[in-house]
């Protein structure tokens, strides 16, 4: 099948990044948010193949691999959202920049106990200029940060939103990624 | 060395693989694709004329399906699936999505598309 006259049967795939420290919720979140069970995949890591497919001089190693949770969403039949979370473990930040390529934006999800926890997913999508908003996953009995406080401790722009979300029920997830197209219909085009 | 099915050892990453030995030796995909990557069956080749593990990717792929969805259902690294994606492409069995250019935050036709999608889900 050829595509060259654009008759493309495919629907649209977008896709946006749930990024956060290890244990913040991000796969509570997607499976909260998604359509379907959320699914793993594996991505490996080696020398050479970190940054493209080539496995090319891999074969008489043993190969080490890194997981990654996603779920989908249906919007209509031309158009499907993609979530994909991100590793949590900050030595495995090169993942993400097969991830964040083409993304729409991201929900960085923040957990109140260790707010510092999500630093490194704020610096990766503000040093890339990718848009997100900051989500703070409200464990029961977790204290309360008004979202001034989270935007102060996070160093954030003014104009990323800062709200309040339980991974663990869908509307609240769904809702947070309804804030998050608001804002990227909010937000100029990036220069 | 470790066997094939070795279990973790690092807890933070995934299971040690030989990742040729699926792909038939094969180190490359011969297509260009990504997690994102649209692809489905053309029904143009049954999945008796093909090795299990191919007739088993191809199964996945009955209606468009990311490579990253496939790869799961296969539970093999996304790397290793693209090379029998692109073998069954190559093979007339699958057809993938056109190369796209990433989807543009600032389409606001899509964006009202996303956030009614959304909203129905409420």
């Amino acid at each position: 099948m050829a595509y060259s006259d654009g008759s493309d049967p495919f629907p649209t795939a977008v896709k946006v990044l749930v990024a956060g420290g290890f244990g913040v919720g991000k796969t509570t979140f997607i499976g909260s948010a998604s359509e379907i069970e959320p699914l793993s995949t594996e991505e490996l890591i080696t020398a050479a193949s970190a940054g493209h497919d080539d496995l090319h001089g891999v074969e008489d190693k043993t190969t080490t691999t890194v997981a990654f949770d996603f779920g989908r969403i249906t919007m209509d039949p031309s158009h499907v959202l993609y979530l994909f979370g991100t590793p949590g473990q900050d030595r495995f930040w090169f993942m993400w920049e097969e991830l964040s390529n083409g993304a729409l934006g991201a929900v960085v999800l923040a957990d109140p106990r260790r707010l510092q926890d999500c630093f490194s997913a704020v610096d990766f999508f503000e040093h890339r200029r990718i848009p997100f908003l900051v989500a703070v996953n409200e464990f029961d009995g977790a204290y309360r940060y008004t979202a001034e406080e989270v935007r102060s401790a996070l160093k954030l722009g003014a104009g990323t939103p800062v709200l309040t979300c339980d991974a663990r029920v869908a509307r609240s997830a769904t809702e947070t990624l309804i804030a998050l197209v608001r804002h990227l219909i909010a937000v100029p085009a990036s220069p | 060395m470790a066997a094939d099915d070795e279990p973790l050892i690092d807890e933070d990453a995934g299971r040690l693989v030989r990742p040729y030995t699926v792909s038939n030796g094969r180190t490359a995909p011969t297509r260009r694709l990504d997690l994102m990557s649209l692809v489905a069956s053309t029904g143009r080749v049954g999945q008796s004329d093909l090795t299990p593990e191919y007739a088993r990717t191809l199964r996945l792929c009955k209606g468009p399906t990311s490579v990253a969805e496939v790869a799961a259902h296969l539970r093999l690294p996304a790397a290793v699936t693209k090379v029998l994606l692109s073998d069954l492409v190559d093979a007339g069995a699958v057809a993938a999505q056109a190369p796209r250019p990433a989807a543009d935050p600032s389409d606001r036709r899509l964006l009202e598309i996303l956030l009614d999608g959304l909203q129905r889900r409420l």
